[in-house]
């Protein structure tokens, strides 16, 4: 008894926690404008969403949120890589403070992030759109970046960047040869994760969109819930974002559990 | 100016990693062909400077000059020296066969050269076979071996090795020597190898230069650095010794353990307090007592394999080890001989600790850095003068707790002196102050120094 409430518990927590997705999942199986209504098994919204039934103001929102998505984690992967190439050559004191101030971010709210980064556009006088959208994704996903390349680093064998530059290589031969290809675990899950987190921003985005009228995906569901009631084709939409996010998290995690192996 | 035979020499090269100077005006040379190891404790400088050699790191001031060029305008990758790193750094993400052609690979030779070029030096490794291996899956012994072979194929003129065995168990370490030692006289380049195993360095070496402490403390064959060393650090590091505090009466003689022997060094002040070396192996050990020079009482006798390690002691509260043949009873009186030229007789580094001070008022002094009270001033000192003090070895106390001393340090070398202990201490400024003492320390203690004010002398 005591152990079936025990796992009782532990189901409760579970289905709590992913109930509003799962309803979401299944609720896209079904033609229903209102949220709620079952009015029978259908593909007509995925039909919608890939036959090109999607309005365009939609249509445009994912083609932003992906496209600011993949060219946000590859800058934010180039700088993150440099930067904590840079750390871990920093000695003592002077790494310590890199790698703290690198932490703040990644701790600070995103409301607070989404203001400072509005007030600094502001400031500097730049008229806001897809450029300080992309801007704003790239300075909160670096850090994650640095985050996930840091430890690939440290696990380098001691004096591996000398044996290269012993043995020929010029520094730029002795990151591209020898460094990048064993730090490239580290490249690739930052790139993964800046993606992920690029695509499901929404405080960030709605501060530094300005009034252009640009909309990713989550600020344009914001808008659309507002105006009364969601598209109904959000919730296949929702859907596959989720899966796609699992996926790419299965893999991060995947590829961490093989290298602790190692 | 050095010989015609020096391949790299080394001028006035200083360096310090914040308020610590690692080395201290480094000079000599390094002969074209020769095998040099670089000897001395972890922390003595010798890794610096062949990591400045490699070019991995600047010098603070001085020059690294080869064949008349000064290497300090020369990058790593353009230096014609190849290092075997201490963990070997190879390239994981590569195989056997490409960690050794990485450097050929560079330097865009033809591929079937570079082929030749690779299963030749791992044949010479004995590694013939393991090109596709991951460097994973090589024990350590294979990874050195790889490691070498991998520094070899670029065909240096000048082979770094930073403590390549250091990471080899004991029979692996002896192989490996033998091993080194043969690719050297084989290959006929110049050898720099860097150790903290003294025998390793006997083993190994033409020239073996000893390091403490960013100086170079002797520079010589292991034959002269072995039997004529020319301090008491250098006899302590290499090879075992019992180093007592002596007196050279006049030339050839020489006081120690209470008695006057003959020895075959001069050239020393009337009456100069000295240390004494005296290797254990040279102490003739025998039961008959009216032949000895002296006699002493043995406390142990413990068999090593080939000789007995024999501790005696000796009127005055002296402990000799010596070595020998025959086993004597623990408890049984000998007599002892000690022949004049196995006495090793050396410059003291200093014989009191010697340094500035500050006036601070009539009765108190800062010294090191702390505030110490001292003995009423003569009146001609006023606050801020600069004076020079001298502390005494054996007048100073240690205590356990740092807090309770007016300086703090950490033990860094200990010599034991027959019946005394000599340390070294290095204080939290870095400076060094040397204290005799009775109690048993351990290297890296942290320890408290007071001082009585009547053992404050001030000299000048």
């Amino acid at each position: 008894m005591k152990k079936f409430l025990a796992q009782s518990y532990i189901w409760l927590l579970l289905a709590m926690l992913y109930a509003p997705i799962i309803i979401i999942a299944i609720y896209s199986f079904t033609e229903a404008k209102v949220l709620g209504n079952w009015t029978g098994f259908s593909l007509e919204l995925y039909k919608n969403v890939f036959g090109g039934g999607l309005n365009s103001s939609l249509m445009k929102a994912i083609q932003n949120t992906l496209s600011i998505g993949i060219l946000a984690a590859l800058l934010s992967t180039m700088l993150g890589t440099v930067s904590a190439i840079g750390i871990h050559n920093l000695y003592g004191r002077k790494r310590k403070v890199m790698t703290f101030l690198n932490d703040i971010p990644m701790l600070n709210p995103d409301i607070i992030t989404g203001i400072s980064l509005f007030i600094l556009f502001i400031a500097v006088g730049v008229s806001q759109g897809y450029t300080t959208i992309l801007i704003a994704h790239v300075s909160f996903c670096t850090p994650y970046v640095i985050l996930s390349i840091l430890p690939k680093l440290r696990q380098l064998p001691a004096n591996t960047y000398e044996a290269a530059l012993d043995l020929g290589a010029t520094p730029a031969q002795a990151m591209r040869k020898i460094i990048i290809p064993q730090i490239k675990p580290g490249i690739i899950s930052g790139f993964i994760l800046a993606f992920t987190l690029s695509i499901d921003d929404f405080a960030v985005t709605l501060f530094t969109k300005g009034n252009g009228g640009i909309e990713t995906l989550s600020t344009y569901i914001y808008a659309d819930a507002r105006k009364g009631g969601l598209t109904p084709e959000i919730r296949p939409i929702m859907t596959l974002i989720f899966i796609t996010v699992l996926i790419l998290l299965i893999i991060i995690n995947i590829r961490s559990m093989k290298n602790t192996k190692k | 100016m050095p010989k015609e035979t020096a391949i790299i020499d080394i001028r006035h090269l200083s360096k310090s990693f914040g308020d610590k100077q690692v080395l201290k005006d480094i000079n000599f040379y390094i002969n074209r062909g020769e095998f040099i190891t670089f000897l001395g404790p972890s922390g003595c400088g010798k890794t610096t400077l062949l990591r400045m050699i490699g070019g991995f790191l600047n010098p603070d001031e001085g020059e690294i000059v080869m064949d008349g060029k000064n290497m300090l305008d020369i990058p790593p990758y353009k230096r014609p020296f190849n290092t075997v790193f201490q963990r070997y750094a190879l390239f994981p993400h590569l195989d056997v066969y490409d960690n050794i052609a990485f450097g050929l690979k560079l330097n865009k030779l033809p591929e079937d050269e570079i082929d030749a070029k690779v299963r030749k030096v791992l044949k010479m490794v004995s590694m013939s076979g393991y090109e596709d291996r991951d460097i994973d899956s090589l024990s350590g012994g294979q990874q050195q071996r790889v490691a070498i072979a991998r520094a070899l194929v670029n065909e240096p003129k000048v082979l770094l090795l930073d403590e390549p065995l250091s990471a080899l168990d004991a029979k692996m370490r002896k192989d490996m020597q033998q091993e080194l030692k043969e690719m050297h006289r084989k290959l006929g380049i110049t050898f720099i190898f860097v150790t903290h195993d003294q025998e390793e360095a006997l083993a190994l070496s033409d020239t073996i230069v000893v390091f403490n402490d960013g100086v170079i403390q002797q520079i010589g064959t292991p034959t002269d650095i072995y039997n004529e060393p020319v301090n008491e650090f250098v006899a302590d590091f290499i090879g075992e010794s019992n180093i007592l505090d002596g007196t050279m009466i006049e030339d050839r003689k020489v006081s120690f353990l209470g008695h006057e022997f003959e020895c075959v060094d001069s050239g020393f002040a009337p009456n100069e307090p000295v240390d004494v070396v005296l290797r254990p192996e040279d102490l003739y050990v025998m039961s008959n007592l009216s032949k000895a020079q002296f006699t002493a009482k043995v406390l142990s006798c413990t068999f090593k394999g080939v000789f007995y390690d024999i501790m005696v002691s000796v009127d005055g509260g002296y402990e000799l080890l010596i070595q020998d043949y025959s086993h004597f009873e623990p408890g049984s009186e000998v007599g002892v001989i000690i022949k004049p030229q196995d006495i090793q007789v050396m410059h003291k580094l200093c014989t009191t600790n010697e340094t500035e001070a500050k006036v601070i008022d009539s009765n108190h002094l800062e010294i090191f850095g702390e505030c110490f009270e001292c003995l009423p001033l003569d009146a001609k000192y006023s606050t801020g003068d600069q004076v020079r003090v001298a502390i005494d070895f054996d007048k100073m106390e240690l205590q356990d707790n740092q807090e309770d001393g007016t300086l703090c340090g950490e033990v860094y070398f200990i010599i034991y002196k027959g019946n005394h202990y000599h340390l070294t201490v290095r204080l939290d400024s870095m400076e060094h102050i040397l204290v005799d003492t009775d109690d048993i320390w351990d290297k890296g203690d942290l320890v408290g120094i007071s001082i009585k004010k009547e053992n404050i002398r001030i000299i000048a």
